[in-house]
């Protein structure tokens, strides 16, 4: 039904000012496509056609800026420690999220909804506030430099969001599935990993994305906690990577462009799980 | 609600209130007691106060206070831009769906890598000096990020550049969630295009945009390091110098996690004030579903 009503929408607006709307809108276009246009034709020239020609297409199409970008950066290995960090993280991350959920969402108990509430909070405090404590913990418990020591910091700083999300999906699952569920004896454990988690495929995808985004796309923590060269994340490597070829702009373009391309990869086809996801912490439910 | 033994709960929530402890119980108790000593390895001496006397006495902090605050000006900017995108869209122009999936992609790159690949496009040699000088506004041409009268507003497009995306689909989300009667009804009644704006759609924008306003404010206080770090590492100078690199520089560069952490506690208690308001505003609206 919201389809023809958009339709019929359609018709209704097209008056002259659509013309402004769509001029106002290329605009915007124009500003987000042109500094990826130029990263994109950039990591494609040489050293010479970049410093003779900046603006115009790769003249002749360079691919040797992978080969030295592979060769001054340690690209794979990045991309594996981000990997194990992202997934490591989410992976703790949900599951005792959904322990928690759970209970925020079909138990009572005492001190529920201030609980809940400092919970929810806990999402906007700034990774920096907690830096200082964190690293010398870590420190103390030999942790630093670790891959264990990142995830848990990670899976805790993503923690208030998935529980957040998870406790209002739970909630929203109708109650007369759990009572069915219970009347055939099943226990609590079974009614949140047989019947809640199989029915929030939707929530957990979306938790699932916007959790991986924030720990692979950190560069504050990582720079912290895992300064050792072996275990850097793509981000610090990016960041090094930049610093290191600032006078070789093609190279570093084309550095750039490598590390961002899983991610639009994944946007590309999963766009609503990113919308979706994103915009779940500041609208309710 | 299940029926269960009182423990039952508890079971579930200790994981996660285990994590939760370890990740923001025990560091935001500790910033109050490291801002009181001077530290050196795992702990040192109580001096009172005397951490945040040498922080306000510093200069360099003072600044980075003054830049974070500069930085602030962007949150106007990001709420106008991100509104009158979202309702253009909101109003189905053709396209609307291609037109959301790019604006949002600048918000899907890693603010480090944007901030490397701006730092190359902003040289004083660099891409977008070149391009002006080619389509003849060469005067235009500035040192982006070599000037430190400027810098700081280069940074800040930058970040208005990636962060803006997010605004505009969120208020396209609440928009597309309203009832578009209310809004037919407004076009009705013969309103143009800005008063239906503003009578209209703005106050049912309302619990969305104080949300939206508070996080982009402890945002530009409180969340921009990766951008500073990347693009100017504070400089040239001090002319980019912001409070979380003041905290990073201290805690690892100068050894001084008691001065980190003075400032870690100034931080933190602005961020309480801000968000008291918002869960304030949202107890109210749930009070209102309840009734």
């Amino acid at each position: 039904m919201s389809e023809s009503i958009a339709r019929r929408r359609v018709i209704s607006y097209r008056s002259i000012s659509s013309l402004w709307k769509h001029i106002f809108l290329l605009f915007g276009v124009l500003l987000v496509l042109l500094p990826l246009y130029f990263t994109v034709i950039t990591a494609f020239k040489t050293q010479e056609n970049y410093s003779l020609d900046k603006f115009g297409f790769p003249k002749p199409f360079y691919a040797g800026n992978i080969e030295t970008a592979l060769r001054g950066g340690r690209y794979f290995l990045w991309f594996k420690n981000s990997v194990i960090l992202a997934g490591g993280s989410v992976l703790l991350s949900t599951i005792v999220s959904a322990l928690g959920a759970f209970a925020f969402a079909r138990m009572r108990f005492s001190f529920r909804h201030p609980l809940l509430s400092i919970v929810t909070a806990l999402m906007i405090i700034p990774p920096v506030v907690m830096l200082v404590p964190l690293f010398l913990l870590l420190t103390r418990l030999h942790m630093t430099s670790t891959f264990w020591g990142a995830i848990l910091v990670y899976a805790g700083l993503v923690t208030p969001f998935s529980v957040y999300l998870l406790t209002n999906f739970f909630k929203t699952i109708p109650f007369e599935i759990v009572e069915s569920a219970l009347l055939d004896g099943a226990s609590s454990l079974d009614i949140l990993v047989k019947i809640l988690l199989p029915l929030s495929g939707p929530a957990l995808v979306t938790m699932i994305v916007v959790n991986m985004l924030w720990v692979w796309n950190d560069l504050l923590v990582a720079l912290v906690l895992l300064p050792q060269d072996d275990l850097r994340p793509l981000m610090v490597g990016v960041t090094v990577f930049g610093s290191r070829y600032n006078r070789d702009v093609p190279v570093a373009m084309m550095g750039m462009l490598m590390a961002s391309i899983p991610m639009l990869v994944l946007y590309l086809f999963g766009q609503r799980y990113f919308i979706q996801g994103l915009v779940a912490g500041a609208l309710k439910g | 609600m299940l029926r269960t033994h009182k423990l039952i709960p508890w079971l579930y929530l200790t994981p996660m209130l285990f994590l939760l402890i370890f990740a923001f119980g025990y560091p935001l108790v500790s910033i109050f007691n490291f801002s009181m000593r001077r530290i050196r390895g795992a702990t040192g001496p109580f001096i009172g106060f005397e951490n945040y006397r040498q922080v306000f006495k510093d200069t360099v902090f003072r600044e980075a206070v003054s830049h974070n605050l500069i930085l602030l000006l962007a949150v106007p900017i990001m709420i106008v831009i991100s509104i009158l995108v979202a309702v253009v869209l909101y109003e189905r122009v053709k396209g609307w769906r291609v037109y959301r999936f790019i604006l949002f992609i600048p918000y899907i790159l890693a603010v480090p890598v944007v901030g490397v690949v701006f730092s190359n496009i902003l040289q004083l040699n660099g891409i977008l000096n070149e391009t002006l000088r080619v389509i003849g506004l060469g005067r235009l041409g500035l040192d982006w990020i070599g000037n430190p009268d400027i810098t700081l507003w280069s940074v800040m497009g930058v970040i208005i550049w990636r962060e803006v995306g997010f605004g505009i689909v969120l208020f396209l989300a609440r928009l597309l969630s309203i009832n578009e009667e209310l809004i037919d009804a407004g076009k009705v009644d013969g309103a143009n295009w800005w008063q239906r704006l503003w009578f209209v759609i703005l106050p049912e924008l309302r619990s969305v945009l104080e949300f939206y306003t508070v996080v982009s404010v402890i945002t530009m206080l409180a969340w921009v390091f990766s951008y500073i770090y990347t693009i100017t590492r504070g400089g040239p100078g001090n002319a980019t110098q912001i409070m979380e690199l003041y905290v990073y520089n201290f805690a690892f560069r100068n050894q001084l996690p008691g001065i980190a952490s003075a400032v870690a506690v100034l931080l933190f208690l602005v961020t309480i004030a801000l968000i008291i308001p918002v869960f304030r505003l949202r107890a109210s609206t749930e009070m209102e579903e309840m009734a």
